[in-house]
């Protein structure tokens, strides 16, 4: 079996769950380890449950109740690994997500196994499971293999089709787990939101993000305008962070996210090695510069050698024109 | 407060790749290292906490002879100490357990690393090391605050910030954010040259078998060449751009 670790919020699957049950799949055939069971801890985890289609797995485990009632890695970790035990996975997939790369390694560490981290993805070699993976920051592809009897993998958010939604639910069970107390040192205690209302970055499907080409922090307005006409969520350069125009969890780059959506608007950005780190994984990727020259458009499958000032509020308007 | 500081040397960000004859390493000849920029990060907080809480800062690296240039760096940042860790570590939880190890040995407060590598973006590292000691971990922290055996940490979550409670013992992994590393300075420069860095030898049994084996590193493929647009006024452009992107991309 291939456990699939999923993530919701507020009783509903994120996106990234029904990416996990596509690479799952993809581990189950590699592995031909008869099926996928799915595993769903905390507040709301019955209620998103009901969403996983039964196409996709054989079954839902649910942990809930007070263990689990705020993030704890080491409670989490417990409830995976009771899991792993239930459903005798080979391979346990998560999401290169903050929720995922910080319980990946706890689970790992107590089963021995081989961390696949951050995986575009996932094959099968001598009887084990590999996978494709970029390092230094997007500049190579390594393929690794992981060793041992059992596997533990992390998927990029957007590197594999979500699976399709709807249809039967798949069946789910209450997963008991046994948790003492004074085994969790660290908890989450409160979390605050910061997206505005837009998408966030590691989701998104769409992203337009802005630079120092934009020459003052009152025109990011038109960085947004153009975001919002599309959907899509905003992001920046560190140099537009480190100069306070922009806030830091905006940041895309070696020091920032890591991004991947289908469709990256790259706008006043000059394309230092530093920002292609966290975004060259963009399926299309569009810039807008005023300088020809600029390493960004060797990257970019469609571009604009123009002035973002000019061109953004024209851009906006030709997409409200379209959607509207 | 002792604390243990996990740093790990690395090509510079800039660095461009080559791959070597074995097609599953790269290239190191005429790379520059430096100290991994998270490490940086892990490094200033430690001195931060030192001024605060009194005690020692000890970096150590898991590594070669030429890694000490990076536990030369630190020391020249202000670290008190540096253990050089010599283990036949091959891949991330090899490194862990020699590292945990040591770490359980120097019986620390706190251990700090980076929240990730960039060669082998791996970012498992800190928490491994959480695990295997059975400490607390908080990971991609941005901001931490310690008091009376406990802490609080913010660390970077889609969307937003957690706030996490831990207590002591605890590994927390360093992101951008957490503060702005110092320079060396030349005094701490000389001084550190001066320093002695401890030795310290972890056993193949401690180390263990590894987990990972890298089967090949290759280039990523070449984009091919885009749709330039040049010389236009910027409404016919806009125009152009999203009919292709519509049209022919599909995306809006
Ligand atoms: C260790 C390290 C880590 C780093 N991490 C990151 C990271 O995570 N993310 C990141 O982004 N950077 C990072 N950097 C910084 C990086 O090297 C660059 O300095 C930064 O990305 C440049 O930002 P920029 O493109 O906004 O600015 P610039 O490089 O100044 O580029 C501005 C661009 O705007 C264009 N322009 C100017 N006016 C206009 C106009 N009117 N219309 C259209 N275009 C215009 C210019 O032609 C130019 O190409 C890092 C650096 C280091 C050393
Ligand atoms: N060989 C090593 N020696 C010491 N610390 C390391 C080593 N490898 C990784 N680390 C630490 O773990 C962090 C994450 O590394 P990684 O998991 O390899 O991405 C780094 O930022 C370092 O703080």
């Amino acid at each position: 079996m291939i456990l699939a670790v999923l993530e919701a919020e507020g009783g509903a699957l994120k996106k990234i769950s029904f990416e996990l049950l596509t690479a799952a799949a993809r581990a189950d055939e590699a592995l031909s380890s008869g099926g996928v069971t799915a595993l769903l801890i905390g507040p709301g985890a019955a209620a998103a449950a009901s969403s996983v289609p039964a196409a996709t797995a054989r079954e839902v485990l649910c942990a809930e109740g007070v263990a689990f009632e705020h993030y704890a890695p080491q409670a989490y970790a417990q409830a995976v690994l009771a899991a792993s035990e239930a459903a005798s996975a080979k391979a346990i997939v998560f999401g290169a997500t903050s929720y995922g790369r910080d319980l990946a390694p706890r689970v790992a560490a107590a089963l021995s196994a081989g961390l696949l981290m951050d995986v575009t993805d996932l094959f099968a070699h001598e009887g084990g499971l590999a996978a494709r993976r970029p390092v230094y920051a997007g500049k190579a592809i390594a393929q690794e293999h992981a060793l041992g009897e059992r596997a533990v993998a992390a998927v990029r958010p957007n590197a594999f089709a979500a699976r399709s939604q709807g249809g039967a639910a798949a069946p789910a069970r209450a997963l008991a787990v046994e948790v003492e107390a004074q085994n969790v040192r660290a908890k989450v205690r409160e979390v605050r939101r910061e997206t505005g209302g837009r998408p966030e970055l590691s989701e998104a499907e769409v992203i337009v993000s802005g630079g120092r080409g934009l020459k003052e922090p009152a025109n990011f307005v038109l960085v947004e305008q153009l975001a919002d006409a599309l959907g899509a969520a905003v992001g920046a350069t560190r140099a537009v962070v480190d100069a306070g125009w922009r806030p830091h969890h905006e940041q895309v780059g070696q020091t920032g996210k890591t991004v991947s959506p289908g469709l990256y608007v790259a706008v006043g950005i000059s394309g230092a090695v530093q920002h292609i780190a966290g975004m060259s994984s963009s399926r299309t990727i569009v810039a807008i510069n005023r300088d020809g020259e600029a390493p960004i458009f060797k990257l970019a499958d469609y571009g604009i050698v123009g002035d973002a000032l000019e061109v953004l509020p024209e851009l906006t308007r030709e997409v409200g024109r379209l959607k509207g | 407060m002792n604390i243990v500081v996990l740093v790990k040397q690395v090509p510079d960000t800039a660095t461009r790749i080559k791959i070597a004859s074995g097609g599953t390493e790269i290239e190191r000849q005429g790379v520059n290292f430096v100290v991994n920029p998270y490490d940086e990060f892990a490094i200033e907080e430690a001195l931060r906490l030192r001024e605060q809480h009194q005690g020692q800062v000890t970096v150590l690296t898991v590594g070669d002879e030429k890694s000490e240039e990076a536990l030369r760096t630190a020391l020249a940042m202000g670290a008190d100490e540096a253990v050089r860790v010599s283990a036949a570590a091959t891949d991330s939880m090899t490194t862990a357990r020699a590292i945990a190890s040591v770490v359980h040995g120097l019986a620390p407060d706190l251990v700090i690393a980076g929240k990730q590598a960039v060669d082998d973006d791996e970012g498992q590292v800190g928490s491994l090391v959480a695990a295997l000691l059975d400490w607390p971990q908080v990971t991609v922290v941005t901001k931490l605050e310690l008091k009376d055996g406990t802490g609080v940490a913010e660390r970077e979550v889609e969307g937003g910030v957690e706030i996490v409670d831990f207590s002591l013992p605890a590994v927390i992994t360093a992101q951008k954010g957490l503060n702005e590393p110092r320079y060396a300075s030349l005094p701490g420069i000389m001084k550190a040259k001066r320093k002695e860095i401890r030795q310290v030898s972890v056993d193949a049994k401690t180390v263990g078998e590894p987990t990972l084996r890298t089967l090949s590193l290759q280039l990523p493929p070449e984009r091919s060449a885009g749709k330039i647009l040049s010389g236009m006024d910027a409404s016919s452009a806009a125009k152009e751009l999203v009919r292709l992107l519509h049209e022919e991309a599909k995306l809006i």
